[in-house]
């Protein structure tokens, strides 16, 4: 390990984004996590202080700082927030990335990161492996949500109700060429995601309807790769650049005008974090870059927005349609400002939209936070549950499927009958209802 | 450092999880909002019941361990700034409002409540809570106390302290302590409620508050002149207030936080003017309309280019989200920002804004001005880097001078942010050695180990 003088410098990089914060402690009001702990180091401004703490060289070793760090399920909701304009998750983010190189990562961090994830092909066909053997350590719950649970005590898994793999992931349902259909307008590349191809395929499918339905031409490419936001809050930024490296090859093959996701996550990493948090990249890589990033969009603002939807008819009156609520993903609506345009999707599906208190309030999944610290996760994600059940609702819906896997979780461990989609889902649905055919 | 037999005490009151020792978490507790060093404490404490506050008390009265209580740690003179051999008392999990009493009016809370969820729950009761501070998103009734918070309805409904009817707190000694009651009036015993609001935590510990409510106006409108001139509108303000009429907010914004209040808020401000007022009035209808009508008479009158009124709620929010982000807005601009609430009498306002301006170009720095110029509370801001040590220093001149000139106007050094640290050694000026011997006496008296907060109001 280096000495703690050369990570004061390493730390320097962020001087001129750490001096912004003025410790008002606005952050205070909105942060998911101090709302539970009340602790001045859970929250943006503690955080800040605390790597100011490391750059001026005031600690003797940078665990305690980190451990605090790694505290954080990185939604943003502080910096959406925040008057004074800090941008706190990037400057998490790589600070992260600094304490990881300086400290070096742990041996699982590694194996996982390093030679499983940012390998796309040897992840997928490890995931398909466990998606056909998962059934021997856990067993499905016969609930709304479709969760599993561990079959015997264990303590990994705790009193999880998670979303099993799917047993066939996505990508292995299309043909080997990947999938090119035509029609006319603006081309779209679908973007997966690790989430929606090896558990929410549902939500690939729908997607794929739904654009197919409107005539959108779109094209799916083969042997895509992770988004890199594990490694990323992890602080490996060499298996992220490495993705980034990977996934960008891939899609320069094929000519297209946007690019789509149906994860928020997804959508917010490749948007605002490939751009930046690139390791050292050339004059040329960062044009590339910057020019996705402008091209990529949520799947239900590219369908609002540029593509134009009507309601669905579905002769219904207004208090006989389904009560749908809607979760804001913090990375939709704080880190992009899409939040119209889900629910006008949910509308037009034929749904009756009931708005619970705190829709945009973090669901706690946070990633590896959930991992890490389950016990705030859940305490974050029993809050989000308490709302959408008071909504009096049948479906909730949210436009990411790691917040589908928090709810369900939390709706699972409640007994409740809720179950969770996609607003992809519910409109492909209603397409099917209707048998509204594809007119290319 | 503190022995480990006191941590070991102090563990066992506050139990295992909710003593903080260690470096890392000291330094979070080292600063406020206020531009001061930070100073980390030894130990921090996160009691989950009020009697625990006793207790810790009594520790730290055997053991002779300043203790300084933490809110939100939004305080803009260092009243939260600790010793570093003290420690550090959170409220943050006395968090609950023990009543509201919708019959009689009041509301009973813990000090660690924040403002805006109190305001909030008593507003749904048809009842309001006027004390509202720039910080009352995150900021604690505890923290409003203790320093006597005002906010941008001061003209009309009065401060902090206007609204205390009754408070239980611990002494130095760790014994409770009550004063004042939940009737309107009350006339036993001294009025210690008077002596404890504002005292930043130098005498007292407070465990519990009683907050007259009253009943919501019916009515708002909320309004935006716009100025080529601050003097026209500074005058507007002074014209307004020997007028007769009280707004309940009547807010100044200068062309330089307007610029940086829009650029964040898009709330369509218009960054060409040289000054804005915010005024809102507020009661029965009928009384709103015409003194609305009046108003919007008077500053048209006295040079304001245009006058627009809040045409629904959204739109009145937003003006006052914009005027909320004043502080904030305006620290985009610079890494450093010294926000300054010197007062003076509210006939003063165009003398002081004029004597802003002076200081600004003497001192060659940037000061936004803003501010609640009805009740004669102007927020100069001073935005600069501290990491310049030369333009600093030409700032903390300029702060001396804005001083000097409110004091010499008939004003006082602190509208709302109180003494704390930060204006401590200036008290003297104000009020006179003779007035600081007798604070310092009577602390001495109350709390002869000077154990609370120490350093704070009185130097010493």
């Amino acid at each position: 390990m280096a000495d703690m003088k050369e990570l004061a410098n390493l730390v320097k990089e962020l001087e001129d984004q750490l001096v912004t914060c003025i410790r008002c402690g606005m952050c205070q009001s909105v942060c998911p996590l101090f709302e539970q702990t009340r602790k001045e180091a859970d929250v943006a401004r503690g955080k800040l202080a605390l790597l100011t703490g490391l750059m001026e060289n005031m600690f003797t070793d940078p665990d305690g700082v980190n451990e605090r760090l790694n505290r954080c399920l990185l939604c943003g909701s502080c910096a959406a927030n925040c008057p004074s304009g800090v941008n706190v998750v990037e400057i998490f983010i790589k600070a992260r990335a600094i304490l990881a190189e300086y400290k070096g990562l742990s041996p699982a961090k590694k194996l996982i990161f390093r030679q499983l994830l940012a390998h796309p092909g040897r992840f997928d066909a490890l995931v398909d492996w466990a998606g056909r053997f998962q059934g021997l350590f856990t067993r499905p719950d016969v609930n709304a949500q479709g969760t599993s649970c561990a079959r015997l005590v264990s303590p990994l898994l705790s009193n999880r109700h998670f979303m099993p793999l799917s047993t066939t992931a996505f990508h292995k349902t299309l043909p080997e060429k990947g999938v090119t259909t035509p029609g006319s307008g603006p081309k779209a590349a679908i973007f997966i995601g690790c989430l929606i191809d090896k558990i929410f395929p549902n939500v690939a499918r729908a997607s794929l309807k739904v654009l197919s339905h409107h005539g959108v031409p779109v094209v799916i490419p083969l042997g895509q790769g992770c988004c890199g936001i594990p490694s990323l809050a992890s602080g490996d930024r060499d298996s992220f650049t490495r993705l980034v490296d990977h996934n960008l090859a891939l899609f320069e093959k094929h000519d297209f005008d946007v690019l789509v996701t149906a994860c928020a996550t997804c959508t917010s990493t490749i948007k605002k974090l490939w751009p930046s948090v690139y390791k050292n990249p050339s004059p040329g890589m960062q044009k590339k870059l910057t020019a996705l990033s402008e091209k990529t969009m949520d799947i239900n603002q590219f369908l609002v927005d540029q593509v134009g939807i009507d309601p669905i008819e579905t002769g219904l009156e207004e208090e006989k349609k389904e009560i749908v609520t809607y979760h804001d993903p913090c990375h939709l609506k704080k880190s992009l400002g899409v939040a119209d345009q889900p629910r006008k999707v949910i509308r037009a599906a034929g749904c009756r939209l009931e708005e619970m208190a705190g829709s945009d309030k973090c669901c706690g999944m946070g990633g590896s936070f959930n991992i890490y610290h389950y016990d705030l996760s859940s305490a974050i994600g029993t809050l989000k549950e308490h709302n959408i059940e008071a909504t009096g609702c049948t479906t909730v819906t949210t436009g990411c499927p790691a917040c589908m896997m928090q709810i369900s979780d939390m709706l699972g461990k409640a007994g409740s009958p809720i179950r969770v989609r996609h607003p992809m889902e519910l409109y492909a649905q209603a397409l099917d209802k209707k048998n509204l055919p594809n007119h290319p | 450092m503190i022995q480990k037999s006191i941590l070991d005490a102090l563990q066992k009151i506050v139990g295992p999880r909710h003593l903080l020792v260690q470096k890392e978490d000291m330094l979070t507790y080292s600063y406020d909002a206020a531009v001061l060093d930070p100073v980390m404490p030894a130990a921090a404490v996160m009691p989950e019941k009020t009697d625990q506050l006793g207790e810790i008390i009594a520790l730290c009265r055997k053991y002779r361990i300043p203790l300084t209580v933490r809110g939100s740690g939004t305080n803009l003179s260092g009243g939260t700034i600790p010793e570093a051999s003290g420690i550090v008392v959170l409220t943050g999990r006395l968090n609950k409002i023990i009543e509201i009493n919708a019959e009689d009016m009041y509301t009973v809370v813990e000090p660690g409540v924040v403002t805006a969820i109190l305001a909030a729950e008593v507003e749904k009761q048809g009842l309001f809570y006027p004390p509202d501070p720039g910080s009352m998103a995150v900021s604690t009734l505890g923290g409003n106390v203790a320093e006597n918070a005002g906010g941008l309805r001061g003209l009309k409904y009065g401060v902090t302290k206007d609204y205390v009817m009754g408070l239980q707190f611990f002494d130095a000694q760790g014994n409770q302590v009550k004063t004042g009651s939940r009737t309107v009036k009350c006339a036993t015993g001294y009025n210690l409620t008077g002596l404890m609001v504002g005292s930043e935590g130098t005498l007292g510990v407070l465990e519990q508050i009683t907050l007259k409510l009253i009943p919501a106006p019916r009515h708002r409108q909320a309004m935006v002149a716009v100025y080529d001139t601050i003097e026209a509108a500074s005058e507007t303000v002074a014209g307004i207030i020997s007028s007769r009429i009280l707004p309940a907010t009547l807010e100044i914004l200068d062309n330089f936080t307007i610029r940086a209040v829009e650029d964040f808020s898009k709330a369509g401000l218009p960054t060409d003017a040289a000054a804005l007022l915010l005024i809102e009035v507020d009661g029965h209808p009928a009384v709103v309309a015409e003194e609305a009508e009046q108003v919007k008479a008077l500053c048209l009158k006295m040079g304001a280019r245009s006058i627009d009124q809040a045409k629904d709620d959204a739109q009145r929010d937003k003006i006052w989200a914009a005027r909320r982000a004043a502080l904030s807005a305006l620290a985009q601009l610079k890494p450093t920002l010294v926000l300054e609430d010197a007062t003076v009498p509210r006939s003063r306002i165009p003398d002081m804004v004029r004597a802003l301006q002076r200081i600004g170009q003497k001192y060659r720095i940037d000061i936004g001005t803003f501010g609640h110029a009805g009740d004669g509370n102007l927020h100069p801001t001073i935005l600069t880097d501290r990491r310049n040590k030369e333009e600093f220093l030409r700032v903390e001149q300029a702060i001396e001078e804005i001083f000097d000139v409110a004091l010499s106007m008939g004003g006082t050094l602190s509208g709302e942010h109180g003494t704390g640290i930060a204006k401590a050694p200036f008290l003297e000026k104000e009020a006179g050695y003779s007035s600081i011997l007798f604070s310092r006496q009577l602390r001495a008296a109350l709390d002869p180990d000077h154990i609370l907060n120490p350093g704070k109001i009185t130097g010493v």
